[in-house]
C-alpha cells in the first residue's frame, strides 16, 4: 500500500507533530516499507479468532473507593516548565 | 573485585572482606575512568550512592540486613528515581526529575541495594541498537565499533564492562534478551505482570516488562527475588505468590524436554551462530535433557503484528507529552497548536516520531479493523502456537538473535531491517511468557546468546536450566578486555 506526502502530513497533524517537507518525503518512504512489513499479516486466515488484547487474560481488579494519594501539588509543580500561584501556565488559547 | 557478580559481592560483604562504601567508591571511580569510551551511563549518582552505601554498612554493623544490602547496581533510565533525573533516553525528559520512585527502584532501595547511576537506552526503549538515544550511541565493550544491542544497551554494556555488577532493564520486544546476547550476559524477561510497571515509563503497556541483565543466572534469581511481586499500584500486575527464585537452581535437568522450533533455524540465521547454538543444545543432552523438533507455524507473523500493536500503544502512551506539566517545552509558541506540535517535534527523536505516526495511522478511522484488530488476532494465533508447543515440551530453545553484534550505523537506513533484529524474541512478548538469553559461545570473539522460553510464571525453572548450563560451561564467565 502506498502513502502520499499529504497522507503523512495528515497523520502528523493527528499526532500533533510538526513535519518539514524533507521529513515528509523521508517518512513516506519509511512508511511504505513499514506498511509492507505489516501487510504480511493479511496472509493469515484469522476469521474464526477472537482478538487478544492482553497476554494474561484477567479482569481488571477493583478496590475500595478510598483516597490513597497524598497531596503532592508542590512536588509535582516543581518540575513544570511554567507555574504561577499553583497554576500551570500555557499560551493564551482564548482571544 | 570487578570480575564479581551480585552473589560474589554479597558474600564478600557478609564476610567483611570489604565494605559497601569501598566497593561503591571503586565502581564509581571505574565508571568515571572507563565510561567515556562506552557511554553506558546517562547519569551517575555519586553522592546518593555513597549515602546509600554508608547506610547499608551501618545497618550491617547493627545486624539488620538483606542479602543484597550494600551491593551496587545500575538502573535503566526508564525507571523513575526520586530526586535523580529520569530521561528515558529522550530530549523530552532531559529535565525530568520524578517526584517518586518506581516500585522496582523502591524494592531495591528497601533491600539496601546501592544505585550507581542510570543507564543509557534507546529513546523511549524504541530501538534494537541503542542508537536512537538523545545521549548518543552506546559502544559494545567487546568491540567499540559495534552496537551493544537495544533498547537496554546501556545496562548491558555497563555490566559487560564491569561498570556495574548487574543492572535492571526492560523488554517490550527483545530489549533485554538481544543486548544480553550481544554483550555476553544473562538477560531475563519475566512473565508479563510478574514485575510491577509502576514508575516504569510506558512504551507499549501490554508488552512492557521489567527484568534483569546479570553475569549469571544465580544473580538474575537474586534480583528477581527483590523485583517480583504483586503491586496494587499496577493494575496489570499479577496477584500470584512469588517464590524464592534461587531455591531450584541446583535441581538436575534429567528428563527435561526441550523443543527446538524449526522456524528459528531458517536461512536468516548465521551459520556460525547456529553451530554454537547446536553445541549448546548438545550440552543440554549431556545434562540429561532430550531434544524434540517443534513448529511455531505463525512465528513469521510476529514482527508484523508487533509493529502494529507496539506503535499503537506507544502513540496513545506518548500523547501525554504535551509540554504543559513536565518535560520539554518549545520556545515562543504562536498558538496552542504550534505549542503542542513544536514541543513534540523538538522533544522526540526520529524513530519515536515514526512509531507515533505508524500507531496513529493504525488506530485511525477506516484502518482500525484492518490493522489493529487483525494484529490482535495474529497475537492470539501466536499465543496458541506456544500453548500447543508446551503441551509436548517443557521449554523452547533457539538463538536469541540471528547474528552477533553489528556495526554502529550499519542498519540505520531502513527501519524495517532494524525491526527484523528481534525476529526470535518478539513472539515471546506477544504471548506474555518468560524468556532468558544466556551466553552460549563466541563467534570471531563476539558473544552468542541462547534463548530459553518457558510457560507463564516458570521463571524459577528457566533460571534452574540456565544455572545448570552455567555450572557445566564457562561461556558466561568470558569477559571483554577493557
Amino acid at each position: 500500500m502506498s502513502i502520499s506526502a499529504d497522507d503523512i502530513a495528515y497523520i502528523a497533524h493527528l499526532a500533533r507533530l510538526q513535519i518539514s517537507e524533507a521529513e515528509k518525503e523521508e517518512a513516506a518512504i519509511s512508511f511504505k516499507n513499514i506498511l509492507g512489513l505489516i501487510d504480511q499479516m493479511q496472509s493469515a486466515d484469522t476469521d474464526q479468532l477472537e482478538p487478544l488484547s492482553h497476554a494474561i487474560e484477567t479482569s481488571q481488579p477493583l478496590r475500595e473507593d478510598l483516597v490513597t494519594e497524598k497531596n503532592q501539588r508542590d512536588d509535582l509543580q516543581m518540575i513544570a516548565p511554567k507555574c504561577e500561584q499553583g497554576l500551570y501556565l500555557v499560551p493564551k488559547v482564548i482571544e | 573485585m570487578f570480575k564479581s557478580g551480585l552473589a560474589d559481592i554479597a558474600r564478600s560483604l557478609a564476610a567483611g572482606e570489604f565494605s559497601s562504601e569501598e566497593i561503591t567508591t571503586a565502581y564509581l571511580a571505574r565508571i568515571k575512568e572507563k565510561d567515556k569510551e562506552l557511554n553506558s551511563y546517562i547519569t551517575l549518582c555519586e553522592e546518593h550512592a555513597l549515602a546509600q552505601a554508608k547506610a547499608a554498612d551501618n545497618n550491617r554493623a547493627k545486624g539488620e540486613t538483606h542479602l543484597l544490602a550494600g551491593v551496587p547496581l545500575a538502573h535503566k533510565d526508564i525507571f523513575c528515581t526520586s530526586g535523580v533525573k529520569t530521561s528515558c533516553g529522550s530530549r523530552m525528559l532531559d529535565n525530568f526529575i520524578a517526584p517518586y520512585n518506581a516500585t522496582v527502584v523502591e524494592n531495591f532501595n528497601q533491600a539496601g541495594v546501592v544505585t550507581l547511576g542510570k543507564t543509557n537506552m534507546d529513546e523511549f526503549a524504541m530501538g534494537s541498537s541503542n542508537e536512537t538515544s538523545y545521549y548518543g550511541a552506546v559502544h559494545n565493550p567487546w568491540d567499540k565499533e559495534l552496537v551493544p544491542g537495544g533498547s537496554s544497551g546501556g545496562s548491558a554494556a555497563a555490566v559487560a564492562a564491569h561498570l556495574s555488577p548487574a543492572a535492571t532493564a526492560t523488554d517490550t520486544g527483545g530489549s533485554i534478551r538481544q543486548p544480553a546476547a550481544f554483550c555476553g550476559l544473562t538477560g531475563l524477561k519475566p512473565t508479563y505482570g510478574r514485575v510491577s510497571r509502576w514508575g516504569m515509563i510506558a512504551f507499549a503497556s501490554s508488552l512492557d516488562q521489567a527484568g534483569t541483565l546479570t553475569r549469571s543466572a544465580e544473580d538474575a534469581a537474586l534480583m528477581l527475588n527483590v523485583m517480583a511481586g504483586h503491586d496494587p499500584k499496577d493494575s496489570t500486575s499479577i496477584d500470584i505468590a512469588t517464590e524464592d527464585y534461587t531455591a531450584n537452581l541446583n535441581k538436575p535437568l534429567e528428563g527435561l524436554k526441550i523443543g527446538i522450533p524449526i522456524q528459528h533455524f531458517t536461512e536468516g540465521l548465521n551459520a556460525e551462530v547456529e553451530q554454537n547454538i547446536r553445541n549448546a543444545l548438545s550440552e543440554f543432552e549431556k545434562l540429561g535433557a532430550t531434544l524434540k523438533e517443534i513448529s511455531l507455524p505463525n512465528s513469521h507473523l510476529s514482527v508484523s503484528a508487533y509493529y502494529v500493536i507496539a506503535p499503537a500503544e506507544a502513540s496513545a502512551n506518548l500523547s501525554r507529552y504535551d509540554g504543559v506539566r513536565y518535560g520539554y517545552r518549545c520556545e515562543d509558541p504562536k498558538d496552542l497548536e504550534d505549542f503542542y506540535k513544536r514541543t513534540r517535534s523538538e522533544g522526540f527523536g526520529t524513530e519515536v516520531k515514526r512509531r507515533i505516526m505508524v500507531g496513529t495511522y493504525a488506530l485511525s478511522a477506516g484502518y482500525y479493523d484492518a490493522y489493529y484488530i487483525k494484529a490482535q488476532k495474529i497475537r492470539r494465533l501466536i499465543k496458541n502456537d506456544f500453548d500447543a508447543a508446551f503441551a509436548d515440551v517443557d521449554v523452547i530453545m533457539g538463538p536469541t538473535s540471528p547474528h552477533t553484534a553489528f556495526k554502529i550505523g550499519s542498519q540505520s537506513d531502513d527501519p524495517v531491517t532494524m525491526y527484523l533484529e528481534d525476529i526470535y524474541t518478539i513472539a515471546v512478548n506477544l504471548a506474555g511468557i518468560p524468556g532468558i538469553s544466556i551466553p552460549a559461545g563466541l563467534v570471531n570473539k563476539l558473544p552468542v546468546g541462547l534463548q530459553i522460553i518457558g510457560k507463564n510464571f516458570s521463571e524459577s525453572h528457566l533460571l534452574n536450566i540456565a544455572h545448570q548450563f552455567q555450572q557445566a560451561t564457562d561461556w558466561h564467565t568470558q569477559t571483554p578486555e577493557i
